[in-house]
């Protein structure tokens, strides 16, 4: 076995670097859409909005029944075969919406349960006090569910931003899309591969810590 | 006033409220007591429609509805003019002891966030808990988790608090404190409406006493002639279990 090459590796990460934006942006985009959208289908579900409901569960059952992969295939290369307006639609768009369908799907399910969780007493007074429904939602139920929901979340953004990997299938040059070009041009795919999944582990740590801090801050209320 | 008439509520075949009629005269005290399980609490959370009755009419502020048939809007309408104090107090678990009472104010009645604020601090200075302003509920014991949620009930401004056993969760030791503030809250004529075991409190506060039995109003009258000179078997009955577990209040 040959030695590392150090001096390529050195050489390469700030190179595979200048790509690391696009990729959080892929993810923090995707991640915003798929909480609006995850906290709309729960509260479908917890509600038991009728019709909504059944849709609500077949859109989880397929986005979380089928591969990633298999879904941005499918909207990329699949759809504008069908739609011709989508033939407009480019690779880091195509990503931001699967990103957004595939994890809404996983994310609506632990957002129900965080708030199928909150004690019925909270809800009684909320309503005793003459709320509506909405307001309830919005000033009781939601921000204690988010308590409970942000450690699945976090899991889930950590998930996603390792996922927008996949979007240099799609012809997207991000981080790994980069990290591709440049080993096979220089052959050295085992530095190259490695500092990629360095440049990942960094990132994800760091998100981890946030996580922590994140996770303290809203437990504020609840330590004696 | 407030007219409760015919209130009947059922859970499958159980019957637990059996033809309810009550009225309620303004700054009226009234203490309902009885064995559990017969509707008592049902009676304070249909008027407040934490439970809708199955038939019925209620009657408050200058509106009256028919319980089993009453629109989203005059559920709303009855609820912002009552207040409701419960057992296990339900505060707000993300909200400080200040935001608890505030939160009404500023939600329901739409004032602005600085002056329910300043009113929501007379209320924690009325019922000594203005140094615990910022203190979340986890962190206040449970006579002062109680008093918050009767601050909460003050905040409304209701025509009618319900107080359902409102110290039967407590440690003996912060049961007085509650029963004093609920105590200062009468003298004011504060119309009230309390679901309790303490016969003490009922006997000093109470302009009425009602005894329920088995979904039904069985007898009612002021505390000193409930207590000395029962008419209804069921409710001798009742007293003398209560006061044997009481005996500083036997006559």
């Amino acid at each position: 076995m040959n030695g590392l090459d150090y001096d390529y590796m050195m050489g390469l990460a700030p190179i595979l670097l200048k790509y690391l934006p696009l990729t959080l942006e892929m993810a923090a985009a995707g991640m915003l859409c798929a909480l609006v959208l995850a906290s709309l289908l729960a509260i479908i579900r917890v509600l038991r909005i009728p019709v909504l409901n059944g849709a609500t569960l077949l859109f989880i059952s397929f986005f979380r029944g089928t591969p990633l992969l298999v879904q941005l295939f499918l909207f990329y290369y699949g759809l504008p075969q069908v739609l011709a307006i989508l033939t407009q639609v480019n690779g880091i768009t195509a990503t931001i919406l699967g990103l957004t369908l595939h994890f809404s799907a996983y994310m609506a399910e632990s957002i129900r349960a965080a708030i199928v969780g909150i004690d019925r007493s909270q809800t009684e007074a909320a309503l005793s006090i003459g709320m509506t429904n909405a307001q309830l939602m919005r000033r009781i139920i939601l921000p204690q569910a988010t308590r409970v929901a942000v450690p699945t979340l976090m899991n889930y953004f950590i998930d996603m931003i390792k996922s927008t990997s996949l979007a240099f299938t799609l012809g997207v040059t991000e981080l790994m899309g980069a990290t591709q070009k440049e080993a096979s041009g220089s052959f050295l795919y085992f530095e190259a591969f490695l500092v990629v999944a360095i440049i990942y582990w960094v990132v994800v740590e760091t998100l981890s810590l946030l996580q922590r801090w994140l996770e303290k801050r809203l437990n504020k209320a609840f330590v004696r | 006033m407030i007219k409760v008439e015919k209130l009947i509520k059922r859970y499958g075949a159980n019957t637990v409220l059996n033809g309810i009629d009550l009225s309620i005269e303004k700054g009226e005290i009234i203490v309902v007591i009885g064995p559990s399980g017969t509707g008592k609490s049902t009676l304070l959370r249909c008027i407040n429609f934490l439970e809708c009755a199955d038939s019925g009419r209620i009657t408050l502020g200058g509106l009256s509805v028919d319980a089993a048939r009453a629109s989203k809007r005059d559920i709303l309408t009855l609820r912002r003019q009552t207040a409701f104090v419960f057992q296990n107090y339900a505060l707000f678990a993300n909200k400080n002891a200040l935001a608890n009472v505030a939160e009404r104010l500023i939600i329901v009645d739409g004032w602005p966030k600085a002056r329910a604020h300043a009113r929501a601090r007379e209320i924690l200075e009325r019922i000594g808990l203005a140094d615990k302003a910022d203190a979340y509920p986890a962190a206040l014991s449970g006579g002062q988790q109680q008093r918050v949620g009767i601050g909460r009930a003050m905040a409304a401004n209701a025509e009618l608090i319900l107080f359902d056993e409102p110290t039967s969760a407590l440690d003996p030791e912060w049961v007085d404190e509650v029963l004093g503030l609920m105590k200062a809250l009468a003298a004011e004529r504060q119309t009230m409406l309390v679901v309790t075991h303490e016969m003490q409190f009922a006997r000093d506060v109470a302009d009425r006493v009602i005894f329920m039995d088995g979904g039904r109003i069985v007898e009612q009258g002021p505390p000193d002639k409930l207590f000395t000179d029962p008419q209804d078997e069921r409710t001798r009955a009742f007293l003398r279990k209560v006061l044997a577990q009481q005996p500083s209040l036997a006559p």
